[in-house]
């Protein structure tokens, strides 16, 4: 049933660039209908997935010369980035309400991104899982640079070039592991099965790592992740970091620690202190952290804070898959969820509630709006956002990086010392934005009270509401009850761990 | 063969050329005072029909054993390459009905139609002499083409320069070819590959290096390799829009089958004897009897230096076209840099063949795709052009407003052509890719197999940058604000042929195996 949330968003992406270009109103209505179809579908099956564990959803033979099929699975892993795909998707149709440009066509690339990215969670080809990667290339490129803001033809440019050149490292290793695995299929399972030599999977791993990781917001290889952010129009950066830096992160799991786990051997020498791949790509992690989080404090653009700040948590899900026990990587999955729901709503409170009433983003300037009085709805939403981002006990976020910092610490404790540092200066820069953005110690004059009586802020819409719930009400379900995700998420990384080491 | 065979043979070439003088007959008698455009359409059907005919007389061609006469390949490559060239002849000519270049459409369609002929020929030629003949008929019918614009100087630069750079070339071959022939007495080619490795036992080694680099002249000329590619630009920049797409496809893909042909004689001969045990990565053992004892001797053939000349073709194809293409500011030389990058991935499968069918059907299946591509894109080019009078990136601007449909075609070429899922460029590269990488023993290089690791993962990096330049066209078509929104207008029927690739080049994407089992089909026992 999984399977038919990509059908239907490749059909709405068809439909609605088909439908008039003056009818934008048309446009919304279908959109909305499509997104919900396919969180209805991703809820029903999540909710079946909890008795069937790892299910073959579609095989058929896609091009039987190569071996290549057209296999769709679902784990628990799978099903739950589904559920926040599905909900990442009816948000970003909610906060992007106010699309009047070529709404068709905005659709139209909203959806065929959507369309890759649950055939990348739902994949369980190489092949399959590379062409829907690639699939959500081109959309993220268009909707950045049509719809944009600041910068936008480079943020887009950057994103796609960026993404191409990762997913182009991640296509030598399919043809290398397809080629010398001589199994002749490109299934997962096959060529984790396949016995691909130690030395291969030596490179294979950190370049399939790196590619797939220039997607997750890598550090060094993140810098596309803050402009691509800031560039994009509400609806896609809240998918960028909602979804499309997960696709990232999962990559490295399934196809990075799936295919390749002797990549992640001891080098049987030491470098710089490192042994292995392990250590260094939980060096980057760490790096990633700390780093996001301290340039985070130093922005003067509100969206830039949610961007640095995406990879900073970004880091966390790296390092809880460098973790490879079965808590550190349950906990980078859970946190996949956790910050994609998070920094969804960030990024809608700051691009769409703020930014489009305002017109500005610069600290300097949303100092002087006394916001939180004149936009008490922005300001109490950031507030729930803001301490869900920092990890407060309730929140996902605070359940999905205590269980990397633990299991950072069962393998090197001064990673989770390293990473612990991070998560303090997060604490900094949301206060920091919140304060200057919303709750700044300056009294309005009499004067200042005047005109801003007179230019009243558009009320806030049903849309937004309507968004501004659903985010907050996933994250703080899953903070007070993890287990509804963990259920799902446990079984099937010890599967992946067990298959992988073996 | 005795002649009837020949004729059986040769009837596609003998259609196409009743065909073209059909077509010049009755638009000078018939049609002398009709109006262009019908004259225009006239010719052109009849020249698509000529292709049908042509068609179906290909598909009853007998399967005649393999002799040691044999002029003429039928079945495998040189079948479906035959099919290619005469399906692909007819698109092109479709694009002439809307065109106001020339005021002689029936000798158009009738140089294209003997250009045509020239393409079957050296798809199937298995002959030295054959292919040299259906080379210079394939090529003099181009010159023709790529100056048929007479009121534009442009043109007429194009042809002078194509021309100069083809006349040397030719003569380059022909040197090689007579080589090749004084050192294997014959002109046969699986003939010549056994008796270059005679004579090259005998010392002639050197002048086999120097035929071989002097066919590599003339032949790189003909696919546009670097460092024989200067004429791509100018040519593709000057000849008249459906010239130039015969010259993309057309001509591309006969000259890519040609040099299938050559691999696969050259591997299938060495190869065999390799899985036998007689030969060493790239060289073989000749035993000389009598007098004496026989005395083993290790001896460097075609199979040697052959695919090491192709290799460096490739490389330096891959890498000077994609980063020139990055520079251009005329549509026309973006698509000739990205014809010459997308000609050095080609010649990357040609340098690591296989023995078996993998590595001629990925090749077949990437030129047969591209040549289509290329032909879809030069048409969205020439309508551009006719309305804005410019190929420059800046007549794309605001395409998705002036014409929707135009546009969604502009998207799926190009970024077939960048290699993006699932469309058919992204299936060709990554089947050509896995042919290169999927050989089982490093041969004929004596190289370490991290050789064709590394260059396919050149390939794809380049490919990957060849994702930017393709964006700079599409970024005009969809993004940047339009400076002239009038809607453009465009010939029904040259609009049906332009979405009608747009839509195989998305069918081919998604179900890639329609062409593969086609293709498959040609080879007995496969």
């Amino acid at each position: 049933m999984l399977a038919w949330t990509i059908y239907i968003s490749f059909a709405g992406a068809l439909l609605s660039a088909l439908l008039p270009r003056s009818k934008p109103g048309l446009s919304r209505a279908f959109a909305l209908s499509i997104a919900l179809a396919g969180l209805g579908i991703a809820i029903a099956g999540y909710a079946a997935g909890f008795a069937e564990g790892r299910s073959i959803l579609v095989d058929l033979p896609w091009i039987p010369s190569m071996g290549i099929h057209f296999q769709l699975a679902a784990d628990g892993i799978s099903r739950v980035l589904v559920l926040l795909t599905g909900i990442a998707a009816v948000a970003g149709v909610l906060f992007s309400w106010n699309v009047d440009l070529r709404t068709n066509q905005f659709f139209a690339f909203y959806f065929a991104l959507i369309g890759g990215v649950y055939g990348v969670f739902l994949s369980a080809d190489f092949f399959l899982l590379f062409v829907f990667y690639e699939i959500a290339i081109v959309p993220k490129y268009f909707l950045i640079a049509i719809w944009g803001s600041t910068r936008r033809e480079y943020g887009a440019m950057k994103l796609a070039l960026y993404s191409f050149v990762g997913s182009a490292m991640v296509l030598i290793v399919l043809l290398a592991a397809y080629s010398s695995a001589g199994s002749h299929s490109t299934a997962l399972v096959d060529l984790a099965h396949a016995g691909l030599p130690v030395p291969m999977q030596m490179w294979c791993f950190p370049l399939v790592f790196i590619g797939f990781g220039i997607l997750a917001g890598m550090w060094p290889f993140h810098t596309w992740a803050p402009t691509g952010h800031v560039a994009a129009p509400t609806a896609a950066s809240m998918l960028l970091a909602g979804v499309v830096m997960k696709l990232g992160a999962y990559g490295c799991l399934r196809v990075g620690i799936g295919l390749f786990p002797h990549g992640l051997d001891p080098w049987g020498f030491t470098f710089l202190g490192l042994a292995s791949w392990r250590d260094v790509f939980a060096v980057l992690a760490v790096i990633g952290i700390v780093y996001g989080a301290l340039v985070a404090l130093a922005q003067s653009d509100f969206k830039f804070v949610i961007g640095y700040s995406s990879v900073s948590h970004m880091g966390f899900v790296l390092l809880g898959l460098m973790a490879l026990n079965q808590i550190g990587v349950t906990g980078a999955v859970l946190q996949m969820f956790s910050h994609g729901v998070i920094a969804g709503l960030l990024f809608a409170i700051v691009g769409r509630i703020v930014y489009d009433r305002t017109h500005t983003r610069q600290f300097a300037d949303l100092e002087t709006m006394h916001l939180a009085r004149r936009l008490p709805f922005a300001a109490w939403a950031f507030v729930v956002a803001g301490v869900a981002s920092m990890g407060m006990p309730g929140f996902s976020g605070f359940i999905a990086e205590l269980q990397v910092l633990i299991g950072a610490w069962q393998v090197a404790p001064w990673w989770t010392i390293a990473a612990g540092i991070g998560i303090m200066v997060g604490v900094a820069y949301t206060w920091r934005a919140l304060q200057r953005a919303f709750f700044t110690d300056r009294i309005p004059t009499a004067q200042e009270l005047e005109t801003e009586e007179h230019h009243k802020l558009a009320p806030i819409t049903w849309p937004e509401i309507a968004g501004v719930i659903l985010l907050g009400a996933s994250t703080l379900i899953v903070g007070i009850y993890p287990r509804i995700l963990l259920a799902q998420i446990e079984p099937a990384v010890k599967a992946l761990l067990a298959g992988g080491v073996q | 063969m005795n002649y009837y065979d020949l004729f059986r043979a040769t009837l596609p070439e003998t259609v196409l050329e009743c065909a073209a003088l059909l077509v010049l007959i009755i638009d000078l008698a018939a049609l002398r005072n009709a109006a262009l455009k019908t004259r225009a359409t006239v010719a052109a059907i009849l020249g698509v029909i000529g292709c049908g005919v042509a068609l179906w007389a290909a598909s009853i061609a007998p399967s005649f054993s393999a002799g040691h006469d044999l002029l003429l390949a039928a079945g495998g490559s040189a079948g479906v390459a035959q099919c290619g060239v005469l399906v692909l002849t007819a698109l092109t000519l479709l694009l002439l009905i809307d065109t106001e270049f020339t005021r002689n459409p029936g000798e158009y369609v009738a140089v294209a139609l003997m250009s045509a002929t020239g393409g079957l020929f050296i798809s199937a030629a298995q002959d030295l002499l054959v292919i040299f003949i259906g080379l210079e008929l394939l090529s003099l019918g181009l010159y023709i083409l790529t100056a048929f614009a007479k009121k534009s100087g442009r043109s007429a630069e194009a042809a002078i320069k194509y021309y100069l750079f083809g006349g040397m070339s030719a003569a380059f071959l022909l040197f090689g070819f007579s080589y090749l022939y004084g050192l294997s007495e014959s002109t046969w080619l699986p003939r010549v590959v056994l008796g270059t490795y005679f004579s090259a036992a005998r010392g002639g080694w050197p002048l086999l290096a120097i035929a071989l680099i002097a066919i590599a002249v003339g032949l790189g000329f003909k696919v546009a390799a670097v460092p024989f590619h200067l004429w791509a630009p100018d040519t593709y920049e000057g000849a008249p829009a459906p010239a130039a797409a015969f010259i993309a496809s057309v001509s591309k893909v006969a000259s890519f089958a040609l040099l299938i042909s050559i691999s696969y004689v050259a591997m299938h001969w060495a190869e065999s004897l390799y899985a036998a045990g007689y030969l060493g990565p790239g060289y073989v053992t000749i035993k000389s009897y009598p007098p004496g004892t026989p005395v083993p001797r290790v001896t460097p053939g075609i199979v040697t230096a052959w695919p090491f000349i192709v290799m460096v073709l490739s490389v330096a194809s891959m890498v000077v076209g994609n980063l020139a293409a990055l520079a251009q500011i005329s549509v026309r030389r973006l698509l000739a840099y990205s014809a010459i990058a997308h000609a050095g991935y080609v010649l990357l499968g040609l340098a690591f063949f296989s023995r078996t069918n993998v590595s001629a059907e990925a090749v077949l299946f990437y030129i047969l795709t591209y040549g289509l591509t290329t032909i879809g894109a030069f048409g969205v080019v020439g309508v551009v052009e006719r309305t804005s009078g410019s190929d420059k990136l800046d007549a794309f601007l605001g395409l998705h407003k002036r014409n929707p449909a135009l546009a969604a075609v502009l998207l799926v070429l190009f970024l077939s052509l960048a290699g993006i899922p699932p469309l058919a460029g992204f299936w060709a590269k990554f089947n050509l890719f896995s042919a290169v990488l999927g050989r089982s023993y490093s041969f004929p290089i004596s190289s370490p197999p991290t050789v064709p690791l590394v260059l396919v993962a050149l390939a794809i990096a380049f490919s990957a940058v060849s994702l930017y330049y393709y964006l700079q066209v599409l970024k005009r078509a969809y993004v940047m604000p339009a400076t002239d929104e009038s809607p453009i207008r465009v010939h029904p029927l040259t609009m049906v042929v332009i979405i009608a690739i747009g839509i195989a080049v998305l069918v081919l994407g998604v179900f890639p195996g329609l062409l593969q089992n086609w293709i498959a089909s040609f080879y007995p026992g496969f």
